[in-house]
């Protein structure tokens, strides 16, 4: 143990030399430590959970509590209104193409961003000239906001006149695409999801090219000297190797979907009669634009409600083995 | 060696048809910055002419450009600060430290990767409101840290579980405290962790809408992102101007870059595989 001071890193607790802590829920330190430890312990957790309770835990409480309640914002919430804004999210229309929305946006990532960006980080992967700028390319629109994607993408797609409408105009088979994208309540969301791919298709290439680089080349190496070829090396070695990295980032894909705000309230603020709106958005028109927070907060609790599930069936499901310590398996043992 | 030759070809132009698509919308907004709006226009695809550097100059040379970009390096540099001093203590006491309820409050940290902001947004501006931190760089400053607190702290305790306890027990001998230990000896053995999580917290913020929109209304306390959608609003048909404007915001950010990179990427990518 004294050997190894940074190299290999343990996933789990480390062995103690000489004082072993008994087994059980508090391992890692000498049991005669165990009290005075919680007692610093406190000191060091305190700034942490003091900011975590008031900004993130208090709020979604607070939104659990005002969702039922007729409230306009202001003063304290009186009016109880039971399950009534629930029972209103359940018909509203608009809310209810919000989740198809919020699907469509997933289903779409999953099916052609991902693939794509799969493809181009084993393609970066390899020894080519040039490779670290190439890498560089895809991955700047991610550094850049939300906002500015929107902004400069608005301006692209402006119908009859903007960049995208010139060069595919004269173009068959895409030419008829000319003057809709985000003005044609049929075009709206692919041009969305369209932007959203610009803007996040380099994050998703560089965390496989991160795991592509985790693979050992010996294993590869292994199944060409066996006789497989680049496909089968792919199907049958590179991709379960990589699947914790791919489940991943399906769960990123999924959790941006569901709180997506920025890019629509910048390029189309959910327009064409709602046929970009998300969630979020019609989170917050209905709180801020027409002040009905008990409403607004409704939705908030859907979506905390949708994350959350989604979130633990797919740890329990999908994650268990990759997220070692982090949310379903206490202390990486289970 | 002709045919390795050809594939290697292939692969290089099957990049640039994929890159063109990143790069043609960001070459657009530099050149289309230096046009008239009625050239941007007529022509969207042709170079300026003449070039015009007013639309540049103009804006660098308004107060509310640069005192957007200054609330936002003031947010994103205390947002740091706080998540990362918050975050590296809770780390050292997860990483080093039995006690009952440990991993009750680490999965209760870890949990809260899950929350989207927007989540918790409205909530928040109503609680904010109560405590009288609208129109308040604080008012961002807090929440901010406490999403990204889930994120660093998990980077941070995987990193502070390497180091050996050993190491510790030693300065404990000689002497030193547990804070002491972890001031003084874990904090600058940890320099590269804290680099990244710093990084990821810095950009984070620096792009953060949602919660500065609702909260910082005063032009005042307005960040980049914000002056950008309200610069948008005010000259809506100046498109060239517009386009200036966002080229100029992405510079920070692309310096940021530049001279980040490897922190960030490290962190993004040790962030998606911790979780």
């Amino acid at each position: 143990m004294t050997s190894t001071f940074r190299g290999s890193a343990p996933t789990d607790d480390r062995p103690r030399p000489a004082v072993r802590a008994p087994r059980g829920r508090a391992r890692g330190a000498p049991a005669g430590r165990r009290l005075r430890g919680w007692m610093s312990a406190t000191w060091f957790l305190l700034p942490a959970l003091l900011l975590f309770l008031f900004f993130v835990l208090i709020p979604i409480f607070v939104a659990f509590y005002t969702s039922f309640f007729t409230w306009g914002g202001f003063g304290r919430p009186e009016d109880f209104a039971g399950l009534d804004n629930y029972r209103k999210l359940a018909g509203d229309p608009v809310f209810r193409g919000d989740l198809w929305r919020g699907l469509f946006l997933v289903v779409l990532s999953i099916a052609v961003q991902l693939p794509v960006a799969l493809g181009t980080a084993v393609l970066l992967n390899q020894r080519m000239r040039g490779r670290a700028v190439y890498r560089a390319v895809f991955f700047a629109p991610y550094i850049l906001s939300e906002v500015i994607a929107g902004v400069l993408f608005g301006i692209i797609f402006l119908p009859g006149t903007g960049l995208a409408d010139t060069l595919v105009r004269d173009l068959p088979l895409v030419g008829g695409l000319a003057g809709g994208w985000f003005s044609d309540a049929g075009t709206a969301l692919p041009t969305l999801f369209a932007v959203m791919t610009w803007k996040y298709f380099g994050f998703h290439m560089m965390i496989y090219l991160a795991g592509l680089q985790g693979i050992p080349p010996e294993v590869l190496e292994a199944a060409s000297i066996d006789g497989a070829g680049p496909w089968r090396r792919f199907r049958g070695v590179t991709l379960p190797l990589l699947a914790p990295t791919l489940r991943i980032s399906v769960f990123l894909s999924v959790i941006g979907s569901i709180q997506l705000f920025d890019l629509v309230w910048v390029t189309t603020t959910g327009g064409p009669t709602h046929s970009t709106e998300t969630m979020a958005v019609t989170m917050f028109q209905f709180g801020f634009k027409r002040y009905q927070m008990g409403y607004a907060s409704a939705i908030s609790v859907a979506m905390f409600l949708i994350s959350m599930v989604f979130s633990l069936l797919y740890q329990r499901y999908a994650l268990r083995r990759d997220l070692q310590g982090a949310v379903t398996s206490a202390g990486g043992r289970r | 060696m002709r045919a390795s030759l050809a594939r290697s070809a292939s692969r290089h132009t099957l990049v640039w048809v994929l890159g063109s698509f990143i790069v043609v919308p960001l070459l657009y907004a530099v050149v289309s910055g230096f046009k008239t709006t009625g050239d941007l226009t007529t022509d969207p695809v042709g170079l300026p002419s003449p070039w015009k550097v007013s639309n540049y100059t103009g804006i660098l040379s308004s107060g509310d450009f640069w005192r957007q970009i200054g609330n936002s390096v003031m947010i994103a540099v205390a947002t740091t600060v706080l998540t990362v001093a918050a975050a590296a203590l809770a780390a050292f006491a997860f990483a080093r430290y039995a006690f009952r309820g440990r991993e009750f409050f680490f999965t209760l940290f870890a949990a809260g990767l899950m929350f989207p902001p927007a989540v918790a947004v409205l909530p928040l501006f109503v609680l904010l409101r109560s405590f009288g931190l609208l129109d308040d760089p604080l008012g961002v400053i807090l929440p901010q840290a406490a999403f990204a607190l889930p994120i660093t702290i998990i980077i941070l305790r995987s990193f502070f579980r390497t180091i050996p306890a050993e190491l510790e027990e030693a300065a404990i001998m000689d002497g030193c405290s547990r804070f002491g230990f972890f001031w003084r000896i874990l904090l600058p053995m940890a320099r590269p962790a804290l680099g990244t999580v710093s990084v990821l917290a810095i950009v984070t913020s620096w792009n953060n809408f949602f919660l500065p929109l609702l909260v910082l209304a005063d032009p005042k306390w307005q960040t980049i992102p914000v002056g950008i959608q309200q610069f948008q609003g005010q000259y809506s048909t100046n498109y060239a101007l517009v386009i200036a404007y966002i080229v100029l915001a992405m510079v920070p950010a692309v310096a940021f870059y530049a001279v980040a990179e490897r922190q960030l990427i490290g962190g993004l990518t040790a962030g998606a595989t911790k979780g």
